[in-house]
């Protein structure tokens, strides 16, 4: 079966440019060379780009599959754009043995339409106390290893796991913050939460818990990424760091591109991010980041939270907001407002991260997998969460005027979603 | 008619006009508080329920005589812990209470911006009791009430707000309700009780009491809890009162006629030297819990008064 796209935009990344021209997909792969095809789409100036590799989607399952399942997750995915997803470990209970890797990993085969890959926990529980079995959940596949947003805070441990995973060459993703200085805040500091009377932490804690976690990389070796860097003072750090030959990545949320601290106005939960929004200068610094590559990777950091835990006083209410649905007109915002070009946008949202964990995807080179998405960039609409495929709708987005619709996906070659 | 919201949640979203409107009709109230019958009939029939998600006694007995006085059935629910601990969340307690029918709810929290979200949730007029850190507009009110009366203006005065700014939602009513009235507004802590960016509103930072204090026309003390005080944020309640507590020294750095407030309860000795709190020529706090009542009344007749006309109007 063979499936000719012609007419296209096309995106590449590792190129660094967008051209005209006619992409063929043949048995689950790229043709870039053989223009023959059984069938062929008009794509009429839309574009076509790799598909969307988000680092770092919590799906909910094991737990709280009432939040999200894998096959909801995965319908989400693939209207959003996104061909790939990697799960994070923070369910209930956490990824943290081979037994629970398995299950996520039978679940995302069986029921989710997209790709789906990892990562499992660093240490048992996520309680920063025991290492889990690496070597046995590197077997078992998982891509990486994260605590997530739970910091390892006693350095020997964190240290000894770091070193441990570097023998199996395990990418360990990490969440810098200092945990002392931000325990028990809800925003950052500055006027707005002076104003509205919120516990809040020093934007420097994030430097603080990079520079650390620096440190140990430097020490152990480690493969790492920060999953997500969103302030100044950080960003110059990491500036600095990336000079220094260490094996490190960062990425950043698309929520932290998209917003600042005034949109949590009266107290609204939807708002409410971990970690919280930042001052607008820390939005614009972060997109510049972006832009010049020293953040590489921007995910839509796709965490459910039903009603139940979102409507409730601001310092009570969950964190986080489901993103995959929004990730591409969320980072279509910043090409048409030009502060990214299309081919910056997808080396941080397919490329970069398809590179950094090793996955055959991110780019649309003669025999690299299909899995590829046409998009309308241009199409406005305004955003209404109950149209949205996840499960629960807790989408800082809603009411927002956008633009751009992904009108196809194609995983491995063959279409999951089209509109 | 100045003052038109359906709740009173804080300071920050009332004009000028609005709140010197509250506080006219305060004034009469005080004036009806000093007779030996203090009641009129104007919420005769309607339901007030004080719901107290955190301890308080002066501020629960001031709004339940301010209702009573003003002829509602009021109600008082003491919450913390009870139907929280069982699971039950705010929304679904302000749902439940809805359901009774009140036609008022005044509400503390311990949380900044609770009060804001039950008000999203219910069909009565809510009043804001205190909400975290962030605001206690009746406090601000009443405070506003007693400089009036005492200094025969509330602008143009040297106003001077002490103590632990950072977790007080007295110093943030206040800051904007002097604030809007054309005051100067200096704030007098040290640094680790002192919000971010808080030189950003307008106002005045000292460190250093004696200064701030200079020619200041009201002297305005916040409480400050004792858990603060361990070593945490300052290093002992000794260096606490020999810096930042008012004494007759430090007061003498302010006008002569400088009155002294303090929204209470007072921890003598540490916050303020208890001679001064006294001291029937410089302390108003008696005062201060006197208006307090009165105005607690003029807000709740004026919320009664905005809800029916909006019937009013809705049914013409």
């Amino acid at each position: 079966m063979s499936l000719l796209l012609k007419n296209a935009l096309l995106v590449e990344p590792d190129l660094n440019k967008v051209a005209e021209g006619n992409i063929v997909i043949r048995n689950g792969l790229i043709d870039r060379k053989d223009f023959r095809a059984d069938n062929e789409i008009d794509c009429k100036g839309k574009f076509v780009a790799p598909g969307i590799v988000d680092l770092g989607v919590k799906v909910s399952e094991p737990g709280e599959s009432h939040k999200e399942s894998f096959e909801s997750a995965g319908r989400a995915a693939a209207a959003g754009g996104v061909t790939t997803i990697i799960t994070r470990p923070d369910t209930k209970a956490a990824i943290d043995t081979p037994e629970a890797y398995d299950f996520v990993k039978k679940k995302g085969n069986d029921d989710c339409i997209v790709n789906v890959f990892h990562i499992a926990a660093l240490t048992k529980e996520r309680k920063g106390r025991e290492i889990c079995e690496i070597g046995m959940l590197s077997d078992a596949g998982a891509i990486a290893f994260s605590d997530c947003d739970n910091v390892i805070e006693d350095n020997k441990i964190f240290s000894r796991a770091l070193k441990y995973a570097s023998t199996f060459n395990a990418l360990i993703i990490g969440h810098p913050q200092e945990k002392s200085l931000s325990h028990g805040a809800v925003s950052t500091s500055g006027k707005f939460a002076t104003l509205r009377g919120l516990p809040s932490a020093s934007p420097i804690a994030e430097r603080i818990g990079l520079e650390r976690d620096l440190a140990l990389v430097e020490m152990t070796n480690a493969r790492y990424h920060f999953d997500q860097i969103t302030t100044i003072s950080a960003i110059e750090v990491l500036k600095r760091a990336k000079k220094s030959g260490l094996d490190i990545s960062a990425g950043t949320s698309i929520h932290h591109l998209s917003f600042n601290e005034l949109d949590i106005a009266d107290y609204k939960t939807f708002f409410k991010l971990k970690p919280p929004l930042r001052s607008e200068n820390d939005r614009l610094a972060t997109i510049e980041a972006v832009r010049d590559g020293t953040i590489d990777i921007v995910s839509s950091m796709h965490t459910p939270q039903d009603e139940e835990s979102k409507r409730l006083p601001f310092e009570d209410a969950a964190s986080g907001a489901i993103g995959l649905e929004t990730i591409l007109p969320a980072m279509l915002r910043l090409y048409h407002s030009n502060h990214l070009k299309m081919d910056q946008i997808f080396n941080a949202i397919s490329l970069k991260p398809a590179k950094r964990l090793g996955l055959a995807c991110g780019s649309l080179k003669h025999k690299k997998i299909a899995d590829l998405i046409v998009f309308d960039a241009d199409k406005p609409f305004i955003l209404n969460r109950e149209l949205l495929h996840s499960k629960v709708k807790n989408t800082p987005f809603d009411g927002h005027k956008l633009q751009g619709q992904v009108l196809r996906t194609f995983v491995k070659g063959k279409e999951v979603f089209s509109l | 008619m100045s003052f038109t919201q359906k709740h009173l949640l804080g300071i920050e979203g009332l004009a000028q006009s609005a709140i010197l409107e509250i506080l006219d009709k305060a004034e009469k109230y005080a004036e009806l508080n000093l007779k030996t019958n203090k009641r009129v009939d104007i919420l005769a029939g309607l339901t007030q329920i004080n719901m107290f998600f955190e301890n308080s006694t002066r501020t629960q007995a001031s709004f339940e005589l301010a209702g009573k006085r003003l002829g509602a059935d009021v109600m008082n629910m003491q919450l913390q812990g009870s139907s929280i601990k069982k699971g039950e969340t705010l929304v679904d307690t302000a749902l439940t209470l809805n359901a009774m029918r009140p036609d008022l709810l005044v509400v503390r929290h311990p949380h900044s911006g609770a009060v804001d979200l039950l008000s999203q949730k219910v069909n009565c007029s809510v009043v804001n009791a205190g909400d975290g850190q962030h605001e206690h507009p009746t406090q601000a009110l009443l405070d506003a009430l007693t400089i009036r009366r005492t200094k025969g203006r509330l602008h143009r005065l040297n106003i001077a707000i002490c103590g632990d700014i950072a977790h007080s939602r007295v110093a943030r009513s206040n800051m904007f309700l002097l604030g809007k009235m054309e005051n100067r507004i200096r704030l007098i802590g040290p640094p680790t009780l002192m919000p971010s960016q808080i030189s950003e509103f307008g106002v005045e930072v000292y460190h250093d009491m004696i200064e701030g204090l200079k020619d200041v026309d009201v002297v305005m003390m916040l409480r400050i809890q004792r858990e603060r005080m361990d070593g945490g944020f300052i290093p002992s309640e000794r260096e606490y009162f020999q810096r930042y507590g008012l004494d007759f020294k430090k007061l003498s750095h302010a006008k002569e006629d400088a009155i002294v407030m303090h929204p209470g309860p007072m921890n003598r000795g540490v916050e303020i030297d208890g001679d001064i709190a006294d001291d029937v020529t410089r302390s108003v706090i008696q005062e201060q819990v006197e208006m307090g009542v009165a105005v607690r009344m003029a807000i709740m007749e004026l919320l009664s008064r905005n809800q029916s006309y909006k019937h009013k109007t809705l049914l013409t």
